[in-house]
Protein backbone atom coordinates (compact mmCIF):
# COMPACT_ATOMS: atom_id res chain seq x y z
CA UNK A 1 0.00 0.00 0.00
CA UNK A 2 1.33 3.38 -0.97
CA UNK A 3 0.24 5.03 2.28
CA UNK A 4 2.77 2.93 4.13
CA UNK A 5 5.65 4.74 2.55
CA UNK A 6 4.21 8.15 1.80
CA UNK A 7 2.38 9.00 5.02
CA UNK A 8 3.76 10.97 7.91
CA UNK A 9 5.29 8.82 10.63
CA UNK A 10 2.59 7.61 13.03
CA UNK A 11 5.15 6.72 15.69
CA UNK A 12 6.54 10.22 16.14
CA UNK A 13 5.35 13.10 18.28
CA UNK A 14 2.25 12.11 20.21
CA UNK A 15 2.52 8.76 18.43
CA UNK A 16 5.54 8.02 20.59
CA UNK A 17 3.35 8.30 23.70
CA UNK A 18 0.74 6.09 22.03
CA UNK A 19 3.30 3.44 21.11
CA UNK A 20 4.59 3.42 24.70
CA UNK A 21 1.11 2.87 26.15
CA UNK A 22 0.31 0.22 23.54
CA UNK A 23 3.64 -1.44 24.27
CA UNK A 24 2.82 -1.65 27.99
CA UNK A 25 -0.61 -3.14 27.22
CA UNK A 26 0.90 -5.55 24.69
CA UNK A 27 3.38 -6.67 27.33
CA UNK A 28 0.69 -7.01 30.01
CA UNK A 29 -1.81 -8.78 27.75
CA UNK A 30 0.84 -11.17 26.37
CA UNK A 31 2.01 -12.03 29.86
CA UNK A 32 -1.53 -12.63 31.02
CA UNK A 33 -2.40 -14.74 27.96
CA UNK A 34 0.77 -16.83 28.31
CA UNK A 35 0.03 -17.45 31.98
CA UNK A 36 -3.60 -18.38 31.35
CA UNK A 37 -2.72 -20.58 28.38
CA UNK A 38 -0.02 -22.52 30.21
CA UNK A 39 -1.70 -22.95 33.59
CA UNK A 40 -5.49 -22.96 33.39
CA UNK A 41 -6.71 -22.70 29.82
CA UNK A 42 -9.26 -25.54 30.14
CA UNK A 43 -10.97 -23.82 33.08
CA UNK A 44 -12.49 -21.19 30.83
CA UNK A 45 -11.38 -21.60 27.19
CA UNK A 46 -13.61 -18.84 25.81
CA UNK A 47 -12.49 -15.81 27.86
CA UNK A 48 -8.90 -17.06 27.79
CA UNK A 49 -9.04 -17.31 24.00
CA UNK A 50 -10.19 -13.69 24.00
CA UNK A 51 -7.17 -12.82 26.15
CA UNK A 52 -4.89 -14.36 23.53
CA UNK A 53 -6.69 -12.50 20.74
CA UNK A 54 -6.40 -9.22 22.66
CA UNK A 55 -2.69 -9.80 23.23
CA UNK A 56 -2.11 -10.39 19.51
CA UNK A 57 -4.07 -7.25 18.61
CA UNK A 58 -2.06 -5.11 21.05
CA UNK A 59 1.23 -6.46 19.71
CA UNK A 60 0.16 -5.79 16.11
CA UNK A 61 -1.11 -2.28 16.96
CA UNK A 62 2.11 -1.39 18.78
CA UNK A 63 4.25 -2.59 15.88
CA UNK A 64 2.09 -0.97 13.18
CA UNK A 65 1.91 2.45 14.87
CA UNK A 66 5.63 2.40 15.67
CA UNK A 67 6.56 1.58 12.08
CA UNK A 68 3.98 3.87 10.42
CA UNK A 69 1.96 1.06 8.83
CA UNK A 70 -1.16 3.16 8.96
CA UNK A 71 -3.60 0.78 7.27
CA UNK A 72 -2.69 -2.12 9.53
CA UNK A 73 -2.69 0.20 12.55
CA UNK A 74 -6.21 1.50 11.79
CA UNK A 75 -7.43 -2.07 11.28
CA UNK A 76 -5.88 -3.29 14.53
CA UNK A 77 -7.07 -0.32 16.59
CA UNK A 78 -10.54 -0.47 15.00
CA UNK A 79 -10.75 -4.18 15.79
CA UNK A 80 -9.61 -3.40 19.31
CA UNK A 81 -12.41 -0.85 19.81
CA UNK A 82 -14.97 -3.30 18.44
CA UNK A 83 -13.58 -6.04 20.64
CA UNK A 84 -13.60 -4.06 23.87
CA UNK A 85 -17.16 -2.86 23.20
CA UNK A 86 -18.46 -6.30 22.19
CA UNK A 87 -16.73 -8.21 24.98
CA UNK A 88 -17.55 -5.49 27.51
CA UNK A 89 -21.22 -5.63 26.63
CA UNK A 90 -21.29 -9.43 26.42
CA UNK A 91 -19.60 -9.83 29.79
CA UNK A 92 -22.37 -7.75 31.36
CA UNK A 93 -25.23 -9.50 29.56
CA UNK A 94 -24.01 -13.13 29.52
CA UNK A 95 -22.14 -13.33 32.81
CA UNK A 96 -22.18 -17.16 32.69
CA UNK A 97 -20.06 -17.13 29.52
CA UNK A 98 -17.42 -15.12 31.35
CA UNK A 99 -16.76 -16.95 34.62
CA UNK A 100 -13.20 -15.65 34.44
CA UNK A 101 -12.32 -12.12 33.43
CA UNK A 102 -10.54 -11.38 30.17
CA UNK A 103 -8.61 -8.21 29.33
CA UNK A 104 -11.69 -6.70 27.68
CA UNK A 105 -14.29 -7.82 30.24
CA UNK A 106 -16.37 -4.98 31.72
CA UNK A 107 -14.92 -2.64 29.08
CA UNK A 108 -11.40 -3.11 30.43
CA UNK A 109 -12.19 -1.81 33.91
CA UNK A 110 -9.58 -4.20 35.34
CA UNK A 111 -6.98 -2.15 33.48
CA UNK A 112 -8.26 1.24 34.59
CA UNK A 113 -10.51 1.58 31.50
CA UNK A 114 -7.37 2.08 29.43
CA UNK A 115 -8.45 -0.62 26.91
CA UNK A 116 -11.62 1.41 26.23
CA UNK A 117 -10.04 4.86 26.00
CA UNK A 118 -6.90 3.86 24.11
CA UNK A 119 -8.49 2.76 20.79
CA UNK A 120 -10.53 5.98 20.64
CA UNK A 121 -7.39 8.05 21.14
CA UNK A 122 -5.54 5.77 18.71
CA UNK A 123 -8.13 6.17 15.94
CA UNK A 124 -8.18 9.93 16.50
CA UNK A 125 -4.41 10.07 16.12
CA UNK A 126 -4.23 7.80 13.07
CA UNK A 127 -7.14 9.37 11.17
CA UNK A 128 -6.22 12.93 12.11
CA UNK A 129 -2.80 12.29 10.60
CA UNK A 130 -4.28 11.06 7.34
CA UNK A 131 -6.62 14.07 7.09
CA UNK A 132 -3.67 16.40 7.50
CA UNK A 133 -1.93 14.50 4.70
CA UNK A 134 -4.72 14.61 2.15
CA UNK A 135 -6.11 17.98 3.21
CA UNK A 136 -2.69 19.62 2.94
CA UNK B 1 2.07 -2.81 50.85
CA UNK B 2 5.60 -2.82 52.20
CA UNK B 3 7.24 0.28 53.64
CA UNK B 4 9.59 0.38 50.66
CA UNK B 5 6.67 0.30 48.21
CA UNK B 6 4.91 3.05 50.19
CA UNK B 7 8.00 5.28 50.06
CA UNK B 8 8.51 4.56 46.37
CA UNK B 9 4.84 5.29 45.66
CA UNK B 10 5.21 8.70 47.30
CA UNK B 11 8.34 9.35 45.21
CA UNK B 12 6.41 8.27 42.10
CA UNK B 13 3.60 10.65 43.06
CA UNK B 14 6.12 13.50 43.33
CA UNK B 15 7.59 12.45 39.98
CA UNK B 16 4.16 12.37 38.31
CA UNK B 17 3.30 15.88 39.57
CA UNK B 18 6.75 17.17 38.63
CA UNK B 19 6.54 15.79 35.08
CA UNK B 20 2.95 17.06 34.71
CA UNK B 21 4.13 20.58 35.64
CA UNK B 22 6.98 20.27 33.11
CA UNK B 23 4.49 19.23 30.40
CA UNK B 24 2.14 22.12 31.18
CA UNK B 25 5.01 24.64 31.19
CA UNK B 26 6.56 22.99 28.10
CA UNK B 27 9.90 22.39 29.83
CA UNK B 28 12.24 19.39 29.50
CA UNK B 29 13.13 17.31 32.56
CA UNK B 30 16.50 18.36 33.98
CA UNK B 31 19.08 16.38 35.91
CA UNK B 32 17.18 16.68 39.18
CA UNK B 33 14.03 15.12 37.72
CA UNK B 34 16.08 12.31 36.17
CA UNK B 35 17.88 11.86 39.51
CA UNK B 36 14.49 11.27 41.15
CA UNK B 37 13.76 8.57 38.57
CA UNK B 38 17.18 7.04 39.29
CA UNK B 39 16.40 6.95 43.03
CA UNK B 40 13.08 5.22 42.29
CA UNK B 41 14.88 2.72 40.06
CA UNK B 42 17.40 1.91 42.82
CA UNK B 43 14.43 1.32 45.13
CA UNK B 44 12.95 -1.04 42.53
CA UNK B 45 16.18 -3.04 42.42
CA UNK B 46 15.98 -3.38 46.22
CA UNK B 47 12.33 -4.40 45.85
CA UNK B 48 13.31 -7.09 43.33
CA UNK B 49 15.84 -8.56 45.77
CA UNK B 50 13.38 -8.46 48.70
CA UNK B 51 10.61 -9.85 46.50
CA UNK B 52 12.75 -12.73 45.22
CA UNK B 53 13.76 -13.65 48.77
CA UNK B 54 10.10 -13.55 49.83
CA UNK B 55 8.70 -15.49 46.90
CA UNK B 56 11.32 -18.23 47.03
CA UNK B 57 11.15 -18.33 50.79
CA UNK B 58 8.01 -18.99 52.78
CA UNK B 59 5.36 -18.41 50.13
CA UNK B 60 2.06 -20.20 50.37
CA UNK B 61 0.54 -20.59 46.95
CA UNK B 62 1.77 -17.36 45.37
CA UNK B 63 2.39 -17.98 41.66
CA UNK B 64 6.15 -17.51 41.51
CA UNK B 65 6.27 -16.88 37.75
CA UNK B 66 3.62 -14.14 37.86
CA UNK B 67 5.10 -12.49 40.94
CA UNK B 68 8.60 -12.44 39.47
CA UNK B 69 7.21 -11.16 36.14
CA UNK B 70 5.68 -8.16 37.93
CA UNK B 71 8.90 -7.53 39.89
CA UNK B 72 10.98 -7.58 36.70
CA UNK B 73 8.36 -5.56 34.80
CA UNK B 74 8.52 -2.86 37.48
CA UNK B 75 12.29 -2.82 37.10
CA UNK B 76 12.15 -2.42 33.30
CA UNK B 77 9.46 0.20 32.79
CA UNK B 78 11.50 3.27 33.83
CA UNK B 79 14.67 2.48 31.81
CA UNK B 80 12.59 1.66 28.74
CA UNK B 81 10.59 4.87 29.24
CA UNK B 82 13.78 6.95 29.50
CA UNK B 83 15.24 5.41 26.33
CA UNK B 84 11.94 5.66 24.44
CA UNK B 85 11.42 9.31 25.46
CA UNK B 86 14.98 10.36 24.62
CA UNK B 87 14.25 10.56 20.89
CA UNK B 88 11.39 13.00 21.50
CA UNK B 89 12.71 16.07 23.29
CA UNK B 90 9.38 17.80 23.71
CA UNK B 91 6.14 17.43 25.67
CA UNK B 92 5.52 13.99 24.18
CA UNK B 93 8.83 12.66 25.46
CA UNK B 94 8.03 14.00 28.93
CA UNK B 95 4.58 12.37 28.71
CA UNK B 96 6.25 9.00 28.03
CA UNK B 97 8.26 9.44 31.25
CA UNK B 98 5.09 10.42 33.15
CA UNK B 99 3.31 7.26 32.01
CA UNK B 100 6.33 5.12 32.92
CA UNK B 101 6.35 6.58 36.46
CA UNK B 102 2.55 6.11 36.65
CA UNK B 103 2.86 2.40 35.85
CA UNK B 104 5.20 1.70 38.80
CA UNK B 105 2.62 2.20 41.63
CA UNK B 106 0.05 0.28 39.56
CA UNK B 107 2.47 -2.66 39.51
CA UNK B 108 2.90 -2.25 43.30
CA UNK B 109 -0.86 -2.64 43.71
CA UNK B 110 -0.85 -5.78 41.58
CA UNK B 111 2.11 -7.20 43.53
CA UNK B 112 0.28 -6.42 46.75
CA UNK B 113 -2.90 -8.10 45.47
CA UNK B 114 -0.99 -11.16 44.30
CA UNK B 115 0.67 -11.51 47.66
CA UNK B 116 -2.31 -10.83 49.92
CA UNK B 117 -4.67 -13.03 47.88
CA UNK B 118 -2.65 -16.14 48.63
CA UNK B 119 -1.20 -15.67 52.09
Amino acid sequence: MSDQVSSRATGRGFGRVLVFVYGILAFAASGRATFELTTKFTDAPFPYSLSILAAVIYVVATWAIATSRRTIAVAAVGFELTGVLAVGLSSLVWTSKFPQASVWSDFGSGYGWVPLVLPVVGLWWLLRGSEARTGG
Amino acid sequence: MSALQAVLSVLCGIGILWLAVLIVRDLRPGNSALALLAVIEVGLVVQLVIGLVRVFGNHTGVSVAVYVAYLVGALLVLPIGVVWSSAERNRNGTAVLLIAVLVVPVLFLRLHDLWSAHV
